[in-house]
């Protein structure tokens, strides 16, 4: 907490006037998780310390969100040279050197102008990540933050707002892809005389995915922004921000950023000086992943047991304290800013017809530039892979794609060609999900991918209802048999009858969705199974087969 | 009052705007299984057995919790819900020990019923044998959480009629139990009035009184609409 003290006093402070000689070249150290764990704040003091003795001023070195490249964190860029420096050791006097040299004009680090993983991305969610001090609200506004809700506020009618989110044809970042301004229409036409919430849902749980909470640190206030438009246009005067507490970081930040905008009447009473007030709280989770899922959020922010309940009634009509509420996910909120200030056309006119806008992934696995990206939605898978992600570790042969995590599925190598957007990743048999990416190669054997989700749903059911709480477990044991080559001829058509079952009958989204990964396994690598089955031998050599050994 | 007309199974029923799917089809003399429905509780649509097919939606809905709408279709029961509804009931007896021979609920176990009207003759999943326990230690009852199936009539019993919210559920999935208090022994429970309406409600024998033996333990749940009412007319 001292650190939130220490930065409040800054605020406080005169800024810095900017030095004769126009704009210098400013180094800028991503302080997101990924680079903080790998002591990006040694990398920062050691930059300044360095700079101070060079006779730079304070503003040449700054704390800035995630620059995206985590592989090679901590990451350090000089966005005006175009220049990246990838795990600037804080302990070795060449490596920051290198980056103090670069400031004063000297070559190195890696130039992103025409690298394909920042070249190829598109951001709006992402724009003002790694270039502000997610810290302060200051170097936000400076960068056109709080603008669209000032003139929301100020100058336009909910109905306008309204309008303009349906236009953009903004779809829920969560997974689903539900048309965002249907959902606030909903709720700005619910009858909500005792008041009206609006939450924002950044309960990011799938395996693999950080992009809530890579947004959360690097833009705090761009998600309180949205959330406060959203809230003067469906008519709410409270907020809440659900954040699971495995994400300190972005916590800690929120928190700042929640008292920063109150402090400067960009939420709280009266915002930009008019009689439109609202005030946002956190709620932090307790570790379960079925809390994301909004119905069994709602009852963890309400104190009670996060189990979700059958809908409807759907929290448009009946949420929090059965008022009508709306819930977002954090990139969704993160989006309407920029929305309302270039308006909904602008939106709809970036990527395709049926998913406008752009969409932020976390790349992960067997690719070189693992890290976060935001690409236009329509863009190709093998773009993503191969172009941005710069292709497979080793040269390996590419063997899937894991979009979605456990509610999701896997994209074979046939279909590279396709467009990444909602209704393509459904045909294909996966969903968009939160915007997990998972790249595979040969290495991987796709039935211990199925066992690894189907693991991970058993140990996350909320054991409410009966499909998901006992189908899982049997469909894991199923498939962990399989991998201990133990399978058994029928074993395949039951392990088919129980997931369409679990996926039928159970209460909520989790359950139904838990059976995706088998169904997405068996169908593009059903081979596999038959050989684990019939041969007892696991193709990519990961799965144990102790029993094979043991015959 | 406001009616809704709708077709359950073909055929031409009514209904209040306010009943379920369920009620309207009680009433109605069709039948549709359920475990964790309870007249009197609130319903929670957990055990899945009453799911039924809706006309133009795309899932299966719990009857238990869906509102009649007007101009419904319904269809209760088709060799696919009944092969769910199988599995779901085969699924709950390798959950966990059941063994109806020695248990002071034979005969008189909503889940042994579900069994023998969805003819489940035979186990095909494997039994999951956890390790679980029994709680003696309430002076006049006992929990075998052997025999629970989660289905939380006594968590609503308790907190809804009897208003002591003893029970409560802890953990999550697989390790899901019935608690006292906040997991402390029955027998040292403040808050339990030992009213015994949990044993009353229990549908399998994971609830009984101590002293019952093999298939003695015989629920009595006339009180669950009569307090319900009661508590009704105060408000």
């Amino acid at each position: 907490m001292t650190d939130v003290k220490d930065r409040e006093q800054d605020l406080d402070r005169p800024e810095a006037q900017p030095e004769a000689g126009g704009p210098r070249a400013c180094a800028h150290v991503c302080e997101a998780a990924g680079c903080m764990s790998l002591n990006a704040d040694q990398v920062f003091e050691a930059l300044r310390e360095r700079a101070t003795e060079r006779g730079l001023a304070d503003t040449a070195v700054k704390r800035v969100g995630c620059l995206r490249l985590c592989v090679a964190g901590p990451v350090v860029e000089i966005p005006e040279r175009g220049l990246l420096f990838e795990a600037v050791d804080p302990s070795s006097p060449e490596s920051i050197d290198s980056v103090i040299n670069a400031l004063q004009g000297s070559e190195g680090g890696r130039s992103t102008a025409d690298d394909p993983f920042f070249a190829r991305q598109v951001r709006i969610v992402l724009a003002n990540s790694g270039v502000i001090d997610p810290e302060d609200i200051d170097d936000y506004v400076a960068h056109g933050g709080y603008e669209a809700l000032t003139q929301t506020v100020t100058s336009k009618k909910p109905e306008e707002i309204l309008e303009e989110v349906v236009r953009s044809g903004l779809r829920g970042r969560g997974g689903a892809g539900y048309p965002t301004g249907l959902k606030w229409r909903t709720v700005a036409k619910s009858s909500g005389a005792e008041g009206k919430y609006v939450i924002c849902n950044a309960d990011e749980g799938d395996p693999g995915a950080f992009m809530d909470r890579s947004v959360l640190e690097s833009v705090p206030q761009q998600v309180l922004e949205g959330m406060a438009i959203a809230a003067y246009a469906v008519g709410a005067s409270q907020g809440y921000i659900y954040v699971r507490a495995e994400y300190p970081l972005a916590v800690k930040r929120l928190r700042l950023a929640i008292r920063q905008a109150e402090r400067s009447g960009l939420l709280g009473a009266n915002i930009a000086e008019t009689a439109f007030g609202f005030h946002v709280d956190i709620r932090i989770g307790a570790g379960a992943f079925v809390c994301g899922e909004e119905t069994a959020l709602i009852a963890s922010i309400e104190g009670r047991r996060g189990t979700p309940r059958p809908r409807p009634p759907f929290p448009a009509q009946s949420g929090l304290w059965a008022r009508p509420t709306l819930i977002n996910n954090v990139e969704t909120l993160a989006s309407i800013p920029s929305i309302v200030r270039n308006g909904g056309d602008w939106y709809r006119a970036i990527g395709t017809e049926k998913s406008p806008g752009t969409k932020v992934f976390a790349l992960a696995g067997r690719v070189v530039n693992t890290g976060l990206i935001e690409v236009p939605m329509g863009v190709k898978l093998r773009d993503i892979v191969f172009d941005i992600g710069g292709g497979i570790i080793g040269g390996a042969k590419f063997k899937a794609v894991q979009t979605g995590g456990p509610s999701g599925g896997c994209i074979p190598a046939d279909d590279l060609d396709m467009p990444v957007d909602y209704e393509s990743l459904a045909q294909a048999g996966s969903i968009m999900g939160s915007g997990g990416m998972i790249v595979m190669d040969e290495t991987s054997c796709m039935v211990d991918v199925a066992k690894y989700f189907m693991d991970f749903c058993k140990d996350e059911s909320c054991g409410k209802c009966v499909p998901c709480r006992v189908g899982t477990v049997q469909l894991h044991g199923l498939l962990d048999k399989i991998t201990r080559g133990e399978g058994e001829p029928g074993d395949l058509d039951t392990l088919e009858r129980l997931a369409v079952m679990v996926k039928s009958t159970s209460l909520c989204g989790l359950g139904q969705s838990a059976p995706n990964p088998v169904f997405s396994t068996l169908r593009y690598f059903r081979d596999e199974y038959v050989s684990h089955i019939e041969d007892r031998v696991c193709p990519a050599g990961v799965c144990p087969m102790t029993s094979s050994v043991a015959s | 009052m406001s009616v809704r007309t709708l077709v359950i199974n073909g055929k031409d029923v009514a209904g209040d705007a306010d009943q379920t799917i369920l009620e309207v089809a009680r009433e109605n003399s069709i039948h549709i299984p359920t475990l964790c429905h309870l007249k009197g509780l609130s319903d929670v649509g957990a055990c899945r057995l009453c799911v039924v097919e809706v006309a133009g939606v795309n899932k299966l809905l719990a009857a238990c919790v869906t509102k009649v709408e007007e101009g419904m279709s319904v269809v209760t029961d088709s060799p696919t819900l009944h092969d769910y509804r199988r599995t779901i009931i085969e699924m709950l007896f390798m959950e966990r020990n059941h063994v109806c021979s020695v248990c002071v609920a034979n005969n008189h176990c909503e889940l042994q019923d579900a069994a023998k009207e969805l003819g489940l003759t035979h186990f095909d999943l494997p039994p999951l044998e956890p390790v679980v326990e029994v709680d003696a230690s309430h002076e006049r009852f006992v929990i075998d959480h052997n025999r629970c199936i989660l289905c939380t009539r006594c968590v609503r019993v308790c907190d809804e009629i009897e208003e002591a919210h003893t029970w409560d559920v802890f953990d999550r999935g697989a390790g899901c139990r019935v608690i006292t208090d906040m997991g402390t022994p029955w027998g040292e429970s403040r808050t339990c009035t030992s009213c015994g309406k949990c044993v009353q409600v229990c549908p399998t024998g994971a609830l009984f009184e101590k002293g019952r033996s093999v298939a003695e333990a015989k629920h009595r749940r006339r009180f669950l609409p009569y307090l319900r009412a009661l508590e009704q007319d105060q408000q």
